[in-house]
């Protein structure tokens, strides 16, 4: 029913409108008094989080493969972007112009080198794969530590602060629909065939090889997107930001909210991201209680606090009017 | 033409690094082979062992026993760890996928160091000297005794565990779990103690690593199990993981390669070397250097 869908989109589209209404009512109207610009990072930050958790989701939960090393991919776009924005730093291009260019040359970047990491690295399984993965963000890391262009070990300073809130909220949708749309389409039907048996899957036909390269390159390009949001919100960064620890955390987050769940990754990642702001003054309990809940989680709920659960606008509100039809999923 | 001295002493470094790394690698590779889960927590035993001895140390001195014996204490307190840990939050995850193991893993690794640095504060403590030893003149190289003191160390404990693996009834048994749980059952064998005994022992070696890495680098830190951890795993991974002997091989190259690559090649690029190595062996034979190659059945 092409008419109805376009209904559903239309409402999906207001929904997320809504969502930027609420944001600018409370970052712009002046509400919230002085705190604003510390609220906006926090919120800034939790937006890219939503990116990288998303895009680790792609591999972890969707393909069931672990990756262990996302946050060198995150490393990797924000180092390339920085370095073109430090480049073009004296030309005339307006902020949104160098924002947008920056966020393509770390897609871009990362891309490759997700396609490059992952034709070799998808021919091992499992636990051998996670292994490949922290050797590469760990490579990724030791390099930028000692090229001189990303800073030879110390800071990569000077770089413009374009990541404004409203684009990157705008980004952060456009990621998350892509992504979405990706696993809802025919691709992503097979990257769950393969999740689930990829024997079975590649006896009816799925190159698994093709496919699994294909959404470890979309899952690091969108990592490097968020590399190129977070280098251009910092301002100024250090390689070891990108380590092991930080891979970790991603993978925890997404775990925690739900492997193979968008509505968990998005509320997984901007709870957990927002949280230990919000806890600062217990910093170091804080982490203790992270851990404990993550273990009873696991024990209790294997699959997330959310599963596979999404969350769907049309079939809230389908529920509120009484119409009791199936719909499509918001993000 | 080549320096011999330093290349003597690099090769000793090497060796006692490689050692340690060993000894870590061996409890990764226990109980990966085990059941198969990778055990991030484990780098953080050595960080038990590691303030164990800093606050047991003046204690023994203070006692009139020499340093060394604190690695007693240190080698129950990280199997009872070792062992609550497994007890605690392994065992109840055992059957829910390797996902589920891998994530309490990471998360039991950020709770003992959370917990530490509760316990214990941010600010690394040194931890006194434990061996008194004079430098060792070999061929005009300039030894450290501790170096050669922990390299007969980690090599004796590799040996003890090699015949104890090979030779005793227990050894038997946790060689028997790992290629097939069921007829282990079968035959008598209590694979939950068997599990337990495992990473009993595999807390004890990380002790042992405890000691050898603090008369080295006299640093105790919160973190300082991560990087030594990971490294050990790189090891136990490039010796074939599951397979004792891999991780005494793989833990010896990782360490003569750190120190060569360090020394002789680029200082900074050591690690990234480590790293480049591993990810061309697995290329290569996905199983390790010594590991076999096992096909899938459908």
């Amino acid at each position: 029913m092409p008419k109805n869908k376009k209904v559903e989109y239309l409402i999906n589209f207001v929904g997320i409108l809504a969502v930027f209404g609420i944001l600018v009512f409370f970052l712009d109207t002046g509400i919230l008094g002085k705190q604003v610009n510390y609220i906006r990072g926090i919120v800034t930050i939790a937006l890219l989080t939503i990116i990288m958790v998303t895009s680790l989701n792609l591999t972890t939960g969707f393909m069931g493969e672990f990756s262990l090393g996302h946050a060198g991919f995150m490393s990797i776009g924000a180092y390339s972007s920085s370095i073109v924005t430090l480049a073009l730093a004296d030309s005339n291009i307006p902020n949104m112009l160098l924002f947008i260019i920056a966020i393509i040359v770390g897609a871009v970047v990362t891309a490759i080198m997700g396609f490059l990491v992952g034709i070799p690295a998808l021919r091992l399984k499992g636990d051998y794969l996670a292994i490949v993965t922290v050797a590469v963000a760990e490579i990724v890391r030791v390099a930028f530590c000692n090229f001189a262009i990303t800073g030879g070990g110390k800071t990569l300073s000077g770089i413009k602060k374009l990541s404004d809130v409203h684009y990157v909220y705008v980004v952060m949708i456009i990621c998350v629909v892509i992504m979405y749309m990706f696993i809802r389409s025919r691709f992503g039907r097979a990257v769950k065939a393969i999740r689930e048996d990829y024997i079975a899957a590649s006896s009816s036909g799925i190159n698994v090889t093709n496919y699994k390269v294909m959404t470890f390159t979309i899952s690091a390009m969108f990592a490097g997107v968020a590399g190129a949001i977070y280098a251009h919100y910092m301002t100024a960064m250090i390689p070891n930001t990108f380590s092991f620890m930080k891979s970790s955390e991603y993978l925890t987050m997404v775990i925690l909210g739900g492997s193979g769940s968008f509505t968990g990754s998005i509320i997984g990642a901007s709870v957990l991201s927002a949280l230990p702001e919000l806890l600062r003054d217990f910093a170091s309990y804080r982490m203790l209680m992270y851990s404990v809940v993550l273990v009873l989680v696991m024990i209790f709920r294997p699959g997330g606090i959310f599963g596979t659960y999404e969350f769907s606008l049309i079939r809230v509100l389908k529920k509120v009017f009484g119409k009791n039809k199936g719909g499509a999923d918001n993000e | 033409m080549l320096n011999v001295s330093l290349f003597i002493q690099s090769i000793v470094n090497g060796l006692n690094q490689g050692a340690v790394y060993a000894l870590v690698a061996l409890g990764y590779t226990m109980v990966y082979g085990i059941i198969r889960m990778i055990n991030f927590a484990h780098g953080d035993f050595i960080m038990v062992g590691g303030y164990t001895l800093f606050y047991t140390i003046p204690l023994m001195v203070n006692a009139g026993m020499p340093a060394w014996m604190s690695v007693i204490i240190a080698i129950a307190v990280c199997t009872i760890v070792g062992v609550a840990v497994e007890r605690i939050a392994y065992k109840p995850v055992r059957g829910a996928g390797s996902m589920s193991a891998l994530i309490t893993a990471l998360a039991m690794s950020l709770f003992l160091e959370n917990l530490a640095l509760v316990l214990f504060g941010a600010n690394p403590k040194s931890v006194p000297a434990i061996f008194n030893l004079p430098m060792i003149d070999f061929a005009g190289a300039k030894l450290p005794g501790k170096a050669l003191i922990t390299l007969v160390i980690g090599l004796a404990i590799m040996l003890l565990l090699q015949i104890f693996i090979k030779f005793t009834k227990l050894g038997k048994a946790m060689r028997a779990v790992p290629q097939d749980k069921q007829a282990s059952t079968l035959v008598g064998i209590n694979v939950n103690k068997i599990i337990t005994i495992t990473f009993a022992i595999g807390s004890a070696l990380a002790a042992v690593a405890a000691l050898m890495y603090c008369s080295t680098y006299p640093r105790a830190n919160t973190e300082m199990g991560v990087m030594l951890g990971l490294k050990a795993f790189i090891a136990a991974v490039l010796g074939g993981i599951g397979i004792i002997p891999g991780a005494m091989l793989g833990g010896i190259i990782v360490g003569l390669v750190e120190i060569f690559v360090k020394v002789y090649l680029a200082p900074g690029w050591y690690e990234a070397i480590t790293y480049g190595i591993l990810i061309v062996v697995l290329l290569v034979k996905p199983t390790g250097i010594l590991g076999k190659n096992i096909g899938e059945k459908v």
